[in-house]
């Protein structure tokens, strides 16, 4: 056994894997499946919320199961079942047969998938040092009750919310040519703090250390600096709620990575993928302004754009061995010089439309869900070393706003309109940070957006952020994605004030 | 083994001071369509199994909680030691309470406006604890999958695009305690929705229907109803962003609403942290939001909108109780003729409130009390001028002091002029509070049975009437159709 063997799950390793993989591939084979898939799965989760520092929610979840995916006379069928066991995995196969031809009905679209080579026996882990689940839950609740409490003592701080969001997902993929069995470790930590006036006031402010597909250490200060963020977190809190309200109209904006990493998210990741271009979202997540007849030809925003997709981002929560299709996991371009150069694809998609090859895009969030093409980790390219600090980029704004952290954020169906608000807002006067302001939110389309982009920080600027939690097909799927990118200099963006809008 | 079989298991092998174990089997069919055809499907079956562990001790109560799928006989013993065994280290939970037993599940949370002893007879299916579970498969869908068959190849002849997803799942679930409770509750969900595009995609129309087992369903009406709408959208308007006396359709209305009763938290409102917080201390049940005789109430027993009778915690929350398992859920008016009056509560939460114990229920209902409530047909035949729209999407919190909410109308906004509608207007990024809305209700109609669009993922029971509310605050313009 290798060492990347040994790091995997040995209650995931010591399930019958091949042999169910056997019993669910043969079966299907023998119903007439033109192509069959077998997936088994266990995903631990573990998430942690304290209130005020005390314990309120504890919950501790170990899901398993295997999935059978089939395409009979160019009709998709899909099973999954909870019982590892042959016979199980082999009803899975009967059953994915039987759902292709209730479903053959509706369909005019033959199913063909794009070719990849088959890899063999290969295994794959992520980028971690400590396995989540090898720490106990008293030491964890003990980490986040300390935390809270130093917030606590602040006179600012009238309530903390902490938590710890945790996975460790195994996944072992068949297809008879490539047989992969991987693992991967996340995990999400958020500290909030929130203040109450005695006029009924109030506000909060929360961590901007990112999710993570690190382990344990994470918390320890490997990758992010947790106790310089929560000694800091009480006094801005304090001055947010002391800042003035922000006066509406058009300003330029330095956003950090922190918050820019969920805008890329937006209005750039979920309208390359080509399965909503092509309409596949159309009734729920929606489309995207990014049709392929505009490959090549879209200027999606200025020169300084740049945007590759990629599942190979060290500590990346998209980041992959191999995709749910046995695809390999691959970097490319999609934004190049501001213009549209690429999409997210999985295999029916890049065959259909004449791509070649996956780039690797499928994923399914559990063992009881057929993949979709998702979001690979979607990252804005910094300026080369020497480019732009923080400060540079503040320093060319005479009378402007500093946007860092997320918070709210909503776009429509084609990737258009989007309205963002943050955690810390920062007035920019002469080139200078001047203080805090309140009720912030900015408004922008799309390309409009990326258009009024003058500047990209320098690498010095560049954050991996992310969110575990992307919605996206029926029946709804959640995937873990990242982003990375610079702090950026935008000119002339709409900035609303959201005490006026919620005003009767 | 039976769920049934393996709750006695667990509570048989729990050593600590109290459990409660909750079994689950899960099964699901689903279809989805794009552009008039298939695009995937599937069936699951899914078993879970959750053992939450107390310790009580001198200091107080902790809790262990571990949730696990496919739980094999052998492996029973083990999830309840893993489960004492953190509770066993846990400090001890803010809203440690008595465990509920047979004796005393129907004693907590007394609705003081209802005395009548409502029936404790199991919702829905009328199983009995001992009956199989109950379970759902692509059989349900099979005649509906014909009729789509048919809907969609006579779109197709007709120059529309059909996209679309039908859904259907079911779990039992059966929830024991080492109190002596024994409850059982199954629940069927499922919903279709549809949506239809012009064939050069710049006319789109959306409708849905929550159903219970798909044999109300009739997807050729459904698309029939799309039709005209598309129809009205062939003469288009385009109008500025701005304020305007707004018709919102019941699936508009429930997305609106389901936000408001997500966000009235008994515990975050008395710490000052909600739209539902007093200035200076306290909450504001009792004030008065709208001036119509509006009501705004959940009952697990609604009629077409069952949901669980009695308390399910996986985990405790700001308002939910691993302890509370097994309580009786009684009919509950969060708003009454127009004012605040219940937040939702576990029994430690509505302690720290100072109010009484209402905790969540899976349904939600808005009524006018009024008499001759109209149809949208008839509040359109009465608008001089305003906006209709069909749903709304991507509904995202802006601002919790106001619950100020953003988000976008979605296929299909009509203007309405001299009681007809006259075309269809581009959509609109929204910034509007839903308690902000129950104050400027103009209007309230009939209620029916709809399908909130935004959050029918998580919450698809539901009844609401069409509403029209004086100057609704469309922020900007939207390109997208």
């Amino acid at each position: 056994m290798t060492d990347v063997q040994a790091r995997i799950d040995p209650e995931f390793t010591g399930l019958p894997l091949r042999e169910l993989a056997d019993a669910a591939l043969t079966q299907a084979t023998a119903l007439g499946a033109q192509h069959a898939d077998f997936r088994a799965e266990r995903i631990r989760s573990q998430y942690i919320g304290l209130s005020d520092a005390n314990p309120q929610t504890l919950f501790d979840a170990d899901d398993t199961g295997l999935a059978v995916r089939v395409i009979v006379d160019g009709t998709w069928g899909f099973a999954s079942t909870v019982d590892l066991n042959p016979d199980a995995a082999a009803q899975a196969a009967r059953q994915a047969v039987e759902v292709a031809k209730v479903a053959a009905a509706m369909n005019t679209e033959p199913i063909e998938l794009a070719p990849e080579p088959g890899y063999g026996e290969v295994t794959w882990v992520s980028d971690y040092e400590v396995d989540p689940f090898t720490v106990t839950v008293a030491d964890k609740v003990a980490l986040l009750a300390a935390w809270s409490s130093s917030l606590l003592a602040h006179p600012a701080v009238s309530h903390v919310d902490a938590s710890l969001n945790q996975v460790r997902e195994c996944k072992f993929y068949s297809d008879g040519t490539t047989t992969a069995t991987q693992q991967r470790v996340r995990l999400n930590p958020s500290v909030t703090a929130v203040a109450v006036t005695d006029d009924g006031r109030f506000d909060d402010m929360q961590t901007l250390a990112p999710p993570a597909g690190r382990g344990y250490e994470y918390l320890g200060g490997t990758g992010w600096d947790f106790a310089a963020e929560l000694a800091e977190l009480p006094e801005l809190l304090a001055a947010k709620l002391a800042a003035p309200t922000v006066r509406p109209g058009r300003y330029d904006l330095v956003i950090d990575p922190s918050n820019l990493w969920l805008v890329i998210h937006e209005s750039v990741g979920h309208a390359t993928e080509l399965d909503r271009a092509l309409g596949y979202e159309a009734a729920y997540a929606g489309t995207s302004f990014a049709t392929p007849d505009k490959l090549g030809t879209l200027r999606y925003g200025s020169e300084v754009m740049h945007v590759t997709g990629d599942r190979t981002t060290e500590h990346g929560l998209a980041t992959i061995g191999y995709d749910d299709e046995g695809v390999a996991g691959q970097a490319w371009d999609l934004i190049s010089g501001g213009t549209l150069v690429g999409y997210q694809l999985d295999r029916r998609m890049a065959q259909r439309c004449g791509f070649g090859r996956s780039n690797g895009c499928a994923f399914s969030d559990g063992p009881n869900h057929i993949p979709l093409q998702r979001m690979a980790n979607v990252s804005l390219r910094p300026a080369p070393a020497g480019g732009p600090s923080l400060d540079d980029l503040i320093a060319g704004v005479d009378d402007g706003i500093y946007v860092a952290g997320d918070k709210s954020w909503s776009i429509d169906m084609q990737r258009y309109n989007f309205q963002f608000t943050g955690q810390r807002f920062f007035a920019i006067k002469n080139g200078r940070l001047a203080g805090q302001l309140r009720d912030v939110a900015y408004q922008a389309t799309t390309t409009d957006f990326w258009g009024s982009m003058e500047a990209v920080g320098g690498p010095q600027t560049y954050l991996l952020g992310g969110a575990f939690n992307c919605g996206k097909g029926q029946p709804g799927q959640v995937a873990p994605v990242s982003h990375g990118c610079p702090a950026v200099l935008m000119r002339g963006v709409r900035i609303l004030n959201t005490a006026q809008e919620g005003a009767s | 083994m039976t769920p049934q079989q393996t709750v006695e298991l667990a509570l048989a092998a729990a050593r600590g001071d109290g459990c409660v174990v909750i079994a689950e089997e899960t099964s699901g069919a689903n279809l989805r369509w794009a552009d008039n055809t298939l695009t995937t499907n599937g069936v699951s079956r899914s078993r879970q199994l959750t053992v939450i562990a107390i310790d009580r001790r001198a200091d107080g109560a902790a809790v262990g909680v571990v949730s696990r799928a496919g739980v094999r006989p052998e492996q029973v013993e083990e999830l309840v030691r893993e489960a004492e065994h953190e509770a066993g280290q846990g400090t001890p939970a803010e809203d440690a309470a008595e465990l509920t037993g047979a004796g005393n599940h129907r004693s907590f949370c007394k609705n003081e406006d209802n005395g009548e002893e409502r029936s404790g007879r199991p919702a829905t299916t009328g199983a009995s604890w001992d009956d199989n579970p109950s379970l759902t498969g692509i059989g349900v869908l099979r005649d509906f999958a014909v009729a789509l068959g048919d809907t969609l190849r006579a779109a197709r002849g007709a120059g529309r695009r059909l996209y679309g997803f039908a859904e259907h799942d079911m779990t039992s679930t059966f929830l024991g305690t080492s109190a002596g409770l024994r409850l059982r509750h199954d629940q069927p969900t499922g919903r279709v929705e549809l949506n239809a595009k012009s064939d050069d995609l710049a006319r789109s129309a959306w409708t849905a229907v929550a159903t219970r087992d798909f044999t109300d369903v009739d997807i050729a009406g459904l698309a029939d109803g799309l039709r005209e709408r598309l129809g009205w959208a062939r003469r288009s308007v385009e109008l500025p962003p701005g304020r305007y006396e707004t018709l919102l359709p019941p699936s508009a209305v429930s997305d609106m609403l389901v936000a408001l009763y997500w966000a009235a938290g008994a515990r975050d409102a008395a710490e000052g942290r909600t739209v539902f917080s007093k200035a200076g201390g306290g909450t504001r049940v009792g004030e008065r939001l709208c001036e119509l005789p509006v009501t705004l109430s959940s009952d697990p027993l609604a009629a077409g909108l069952g949901s669980a009778p009695f308390v399910i915690a996986h985990a405790s929350g700001a308002d939910s109780s691993v302890f509370d398992n097994g309580i009786a859920l009684r009919p509950t008016s969060w708003i009454q003729d127009g004012s605040l009056a219940a937040l939702v509560s576990s029994r430690h939460s509505a302690a720290l409130a100072g109010l009484p114990v209402t905790p969540a229920i899976g349904n939600l209902t808005f009524a006018t009390s009024a008499a001759g409530a109209p149809t949208l047909t008839e509040m359109i035949a009465s608008t001089g001028r305003g906006l209709l729209l069909t749903s709304l999407w991507y509904i995202r919190e802006v601002d919790p002091q106001t619950l100020l909410l953003t988000g976008l109308t979605r296929d299909g906004v009509y203007l309405v002029e001299g009681g007809e509608v006259v075309g269809a207007v581009n959509n609109f990024r929204f910034n509007e509070s839903p308690v902000g809305m129950l104050g400027r209700m103009l209007e309230v109609g009939a209620t029916v049975p709809t399908l909130p669009r935004e959050w029918g993922d998580y919450f698809n029971r539901a009844a609401m009437p069409p509403v029209r509310v004086e100057g609704f605050n469309m922020s900007s313009v939207s390109q997208a159709n």
